[in-house]
């Protein structure tokens, strides 16, 4: 049973990934026709709009939680490929720790990013 | 194609011949024969043993589409010999090997046991949770129609392994359990009379059971008998999350109907002449 | 049983990617494969470009090393793959829960599977991808203002 386990979150998180990844392509790709969250004008990637998107609460708690979900459902779905490829047990085991490693560092890395971002913006805002 | 049925048409038949006496891996041996309409590749064969060449090995049994021995790959396609027409797939060429995914016993002859052992694996049988019912029955279960449908497509499987020839994870992943055992599990898990789905769950809901399979859905494209088992193990993931959410609606007991005289007859049914032993 | 020489005929990784003769599911299947690998490999390093931003560091701003067309280009090809992913992922979601998979039936030759009741959805998923995706080229064409 425990498999099941891992593949329905793998699907839950697919799910969340649809509605926030979805949202940040409609921001950053589809930028010129949807205009969100881009005020300053100009690129939606640009410093300025960037800053702005990082001084804003809601960006760096919705940036976190599409960092968790993605890294959940990539790395996962890697594991999986892997593990289709009918290696040895040892071999499997040492393949889940390595990715659970990569996606805990890179979470710890986002999640600074992130929250030293909101600070940096919100003091620039204020200074 | 040949209108009438006594003009023939050569056709070459390259198959993989495999002898582990004496080859390191399968080579092509091309034969020539002559086809008239309406000879089955099985026909092909028994031209070609008693023909051209007597050492050439395949199975095969009842020789319509029943037993499920004959399945081999023809023009790359997992079917079954006996149920395939050579003049249906070729014009000319005619490709046959052994179904792929499988270890080669000889010529065109899969070694099935590993399905056969996953398929065993998963108790295909009626399970029930009070084991004495089974060995010392009291009465008869009852099974209506519409209960009867929910798993009856699926138990059409002639154990074939076309499917298992045809599934792109066991191309790679030797334990994935395949769409075969997995669909005879969803067979049992299904029927009103089984109480095993816990038990096939610890399997099936294992890091190589119903998890492994992405749809790709050639298991179903293939089967010669229809029981797309696709569909089943998409019903079987549906209730490994349901029970793993613990979201499951409770399995209604399965009616007994207990001897001759306990169930409620028919009005216009006459009643059983009088014993005379 | 005796012991008789086996070959291995596992088709290995070459099964996954088929010989031109299969369903159109089954290439639905590579392709997630595919798109869901090359996100994950641009996906690994976003993480770490963009946290550079909390050192001050913009490399995908006007005048950054990600600004040049080669790189905006991958960046259109990993918003197609998302693309692609995402519809044949909520096809996969729904069809792996089991719905839009049809009922069991009884089957009659010629046999109809649950691939063909599925079938108008993966259609549909791939028209909404294909207008995403159109969106998409739009705006990397610079036509959106």
């Amino acid at each position: 049973m425990g498999e099941t386990k891992y593949w329905t979150w793998h699907m839950a998180a697919g799910v969340v990934i649809l509605f926030l990844l979805g949202l940040h392509m409609l921001i950053m790709h589809l930028g010129g026709i949807t205009h969100l969250y881009a005020p300053l004008g100009g690129e939606a990637i640009s410093k300025a709009n960037s800053l702005y998107r990082d001084g804003r609460l809601l960006f760096t708690v919705t940036y976190v939680l599409l960092l968790a979900v993605a890294l959940y459902h990539g790395l996962y779905g890697l594991r999986t490929i892997l593990f289709e490829l009918t290696l040895k047990p040892a071999a499997e085991k040492a393949i889940t720790i390595v990715l659970l490693i990569v996606g805990l560092g890179l979470l710890g890395l986002g999640t600074w990013g992130a929250i030293a971002a909101h600070a940096i913006a919100k003091a620039g805002v204020r200074g | 194609m040949p209108e009438d049925s006594q003009t023939t048409r050569p056709i070459n038949f390259h198959i993989s011949r495999y002898n582990p006496e004496r080859d390191r891996k399968p080579y092509v041996q091309t034969y020539t024969i002559p086809v008239r309409a309406g000879m089955t590749v099985l026909d092909g064969l028994h031209y070609i043993k008693e023909n051209l060449d007597a050492s050439l090995a395949w199975r095969y049994s009842c020789r319509m589409g029943v037993c499920g021995s004959c399945g081999m790959l023809l023009n790359g396609h997992p079917t079954l010999a006996c149920n395939t027409q050579i003049l249906h797939i070729a014009t000319k060429d005619l490709t046959v090997s052994p179904l792929p995914n499988f270890e080669i016993i000889r010529d065109l002859v899969p070694d099935l046991l590993t399905m056969f052992e996953k398929h065993r694996s998963l108790r295909p049988y009626i399970v029930r949770a009070d084991e004495a019912e089974i060995n010392d029955p009291q009465g008869e279960f009852y099974q209506s129609p519409a209960e009867l449908e929910r798993y009856l497509q699926f138990s059409y499987c002639i154990k074939c392994g076309c499917c298992m020839a045809a599934c792109p994870t066991l191309a790679t992943d030797a334990r994935y359990l395949g769409p075969m055992p997995l669909s005879a599990a969803e067979r049992y898990n299904l029927d009103t009379r089984d109480d095993g789905r816990g038990d096939r769950n610890a399997q099936t809901g294992s890091a190589h059971g119903a998890s492994r399979c992405h749809y790709a859905g050639e298991c179903s494209r293939v089967c010669p008998k229809g029981v797309d088992p696709a569909k089943a193990i998409q019903y079987l993931k549906r209730q490994l999350v349901l029970d793993y959410l613990h979201l499951a609606r409770r399995k209604k007991p399965c009616q007994k109907l207990h001897g001759p005289g306990q169930a409620k007859p028919l009005p216009n049914i006459p009643a059983a002449p009088a014993k005379t032993v | 049983m005796a012991e008789i020489k086996r070959y291995d005929d596992r088709l290995g990784v070459w099964g996954w990617l088929g010989g031109g003769r299969w369903g159109v599911e089954r290439y639905a299947y590579i392709l997630h494969r595919l798109t869901g690998l090359g996100i994950l490999l641009y996906f690994l390093m976003h993480v770490v470009v963009t946290s550079l931003r909390a050192r001050g560091i913009y490399l995908w701003v006007e005048g950054g090393v990600f600004h040049q067309p080669f790189f905006k280009f991958g960046e259109f090809l990993v918003f197609a793959a998302f693309a692609y992913h995402a519809f044949n992922g909520v096809r996969l979601v729904l069809v792996e829960l089991g719905f839009a998979v049809g009922k069991p039936i009884e089957p009659v030759y010629p046999y109809k599977t649950s691939l063909n009741v599925q079938r108008p959805l993966l259609i549909s998923m791939m028209v909404l991808a294909a207008v995403f995706l159109a969106a998409g080229g739009y705006e990397f064409l610079g036509l959106a203002k």
